[in-house]
């Protein structure tokens, strides 16, 4: 097993606040990973660091061997790498299948029809309304096109920010589902979540991050029975 | 009841000279909300590109075969006004892309005055309007009491041609995918590989591309040519754009042919005459943004996530 995905000691900063301290972390090949903490810990802007969209004020980010904390954003998905973010941040006012080929863009291969028929076969719905607007989407919709978006890529990895925010319980499981599915299909995932029950379950390992720094971590299921844990998050005493 | 048609068809033709320019400014609006003020003055450059290409680089043998002239100019013009927007976008803007917007704003004004003068000091005899080559064909079109220049109709068939092409290559390439991701949302545009700077490039490359096409064929229709042209139908341009909905490709083209409408129109019929089309013009403006502030096809103004 080698790490597909290094974080060692990253900060952040907006201005003169600091949301993120001495983050470290690492994602194995094949692994689901996930990044759990309350509103405003700091996972977000993580993962928008890793993407390229925040620089970090210290530490290395290291993707498949490579260093990529100083690499423009737009370079950061061609190496495998793809973030589907917080909010699913779809393009409204463009078609399901105009953002599945924006998802396909740094795609030079012949083979992005043929995945787009996956995502619709994934995700029938999709398939049924290609040609209408995004914007006009239900949030489970649009959270299955955001996902299916990013897979267009083919990524090594996969960071999803939230997935489940705002979804009623019945589409919170079928994103979870999905995420397992991919996960056997080969795709190794980084998991942000607030609903730290769901993330932990489907999880190889998990970080607890809290005021910006990681304050736990182990196996999803040892994090799941860690009483810090369940009565920090998951809303017991 | 004739000066009527014939302004109408005065009107068109300026409305597709303005569309050319109005897109220009659209586009560019669209991807880095930008109102540029030079914009006018690389319509302005590239006339006095393709003038310069007709009096050093078309041979004299071929000077009056049109379709051996017009293109060579048009290439001209062309290059002349895309290296000009290059450079101002790379020396002027690019520097100033996460500034405070006033900062590009008057950095595009000053870029403007420094045009026009560059021009007016350098080119030979710019200081006084030079005349144009008629590199068409001449004379005109005469429908019962309505005449039109055969060059103001190719005004109007290149510019409803450009129109209809830009849009098609917007709304269909990849490249014009990468534009409106860009428009809609840049953070996300760059998460799914969009290099913002050969959006933002290519943007002023097709602005600029236009407007030089617009510059010689204004030259070929009117014979004459100054260094204040691009100031004066730059604005009505611009108001064309707004009033469209900055952003908007189709509002830009509507909203062109609107203005030219207004503006022949006023010109006639309205007290003052065409010293105050400008002031009909912008009572048009105002009225449409009072009930519509977004233009007639802007989206509305929208908060982002
Ligand atoms: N654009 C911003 N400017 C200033 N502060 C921000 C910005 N975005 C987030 N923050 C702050 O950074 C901290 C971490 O936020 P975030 O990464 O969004 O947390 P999480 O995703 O875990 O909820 C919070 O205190 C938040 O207020
Ligand atoms: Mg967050």
């Amino acid at each position: 097993m080698s790490a597909l995905l290094e974080v060692r000691d990253l900060s952040v900063a907006y201005g003169a606040i600091e949301a993120v301290r001495d983050i470290s972390f690492t994602v194995e090949a094949g692994h689901i990973v996930s990044l759990i903490g309350s509103n405003g810990a700091g996972k977000t802007t993580t993962l928008r660091t890793i993407s390229g969209l925040l620089r970090p004020t210290g530490g290395e980010i290291v993707f498949d061997g490579k260093p990529i904390h100083d690499q423009p954003a737009h370079t950061i998905l061609g190496s495998g790498l793809a973030h589907c973010p917080e909010g699913r941040r779809l393009f409204p006012r463009m078609t399901v299948e105009e953002n599945l080929q924006l998802g396909a863009y740094v795609r030079k291969d012949d083979g992005v029809e043929a995945d787009m028929q996956n995502v619709y076969e994934l995700f029938p719905v999709l398939g049924e309304r290609r040609h209408n607007k995004a914007g006009l989407f239900s949030g489970g919709e649009q959270q299955m096109l955001a996902i299916g978006r990013a897979m267009m890529s083919k990524p090594k990895l996969l960071m999803l920010d939230e997935p489940s925010m705002g979804l009623s319980p019945i589409m919170t499981q079928l994103i979870f589902d999905t995420i397992k599915e991919l996960q056997k299909q080969g795709t190794t995932i980084l998991l942000v979540e607030q609903n730290a029950l769901a993330a932990l379950a489907l999880s190889d390992h998990g970080y607890v991050i809290d005021l910006g720094q990681t304050t736990l971590d182990g196996p999803g299921h040892e994090l799941l029975a860690d009483e810090r844990v369940r009565a920090a998050y998951l809303g017991e005493d | 009841m004739s000066t009527l048609l014939q302004q109408l068809a005065n009107g068109v033709v300026q409305g597709a000279l303005i569309a050319l320019i109005a897109l220009g400014y659209t586009m560019v609006y669209g991807i880095i909300q930008l109102i540029n003020f030079a914009h006018g003055e690389v319509f302005m450059v590239g006339a006095y590109g393709g003038l310069a290409t007709y009096t050093w680089i078309v041979p004299e043998s071929v000077k009056d075969v049109w379709y051996v002239s017009l293109p060579i100019v048009l290439v001209g013009g062309v290059a002349v006004s895309v290296a000009i927007a290059l450079l101002m976008e790379r020396f002027a803007y690019r520097p100033l892309r996460n500034a405070p917007r006033l900062a590009p704003l008057i950095t595009a004004l000053g870029v403007s005055v420094f045009l026009q003068e560059f021009v007016r000091n350098f080119y030979p005899n710019a200081t006084a309007a030079l005349p144009f080559p008629g590199v068409f064909v001449q004379g005109q079109l005469v429908i019962g009491p309505i005449r039109v220049g055969w060059s103001g109709i190719l005004l109007i068939g290149v510019s409803v041609l450009l129109s209809i092409a830009l849009q098609t290559y917007i709304n269909r390439s990849r490249m014009g995918r990468a534009m409106r991701a860009t428009a809609q949302d840049p953070d996300t545009a760059k998460l799914m590989g969009v290099n913002p700077d050969r959006v933002i490039v290519l943007t002023f490359v097709l602005g600029a591309a236009l407007a030089g096409v617009a510059g010689v064929l204004f030259g070929t229709y009117l014979n004459n040519i100054n260094t204040d042209m691009g100031f004066q139908t730059g604005i009505f341009a611009f108001t064309a754009a707004v009033l469209g909905g900055v952003g908007s490709i189709r509002g830009a083209v509507v909203g062109a042919f609107i203005i030219g409408l207004v503006k022949t129109l006023a010109g006639q019929y309205m007290p003052g005459g065409t010293q105050y089309d400008y002031v009909w013009i912008f009572v048009v403006l105002i009225l449409v943004l009072v009930f519509r502030p977004q233009g007639l096809f802007g989206e509305p103004e929208r908060v982002r996530a």
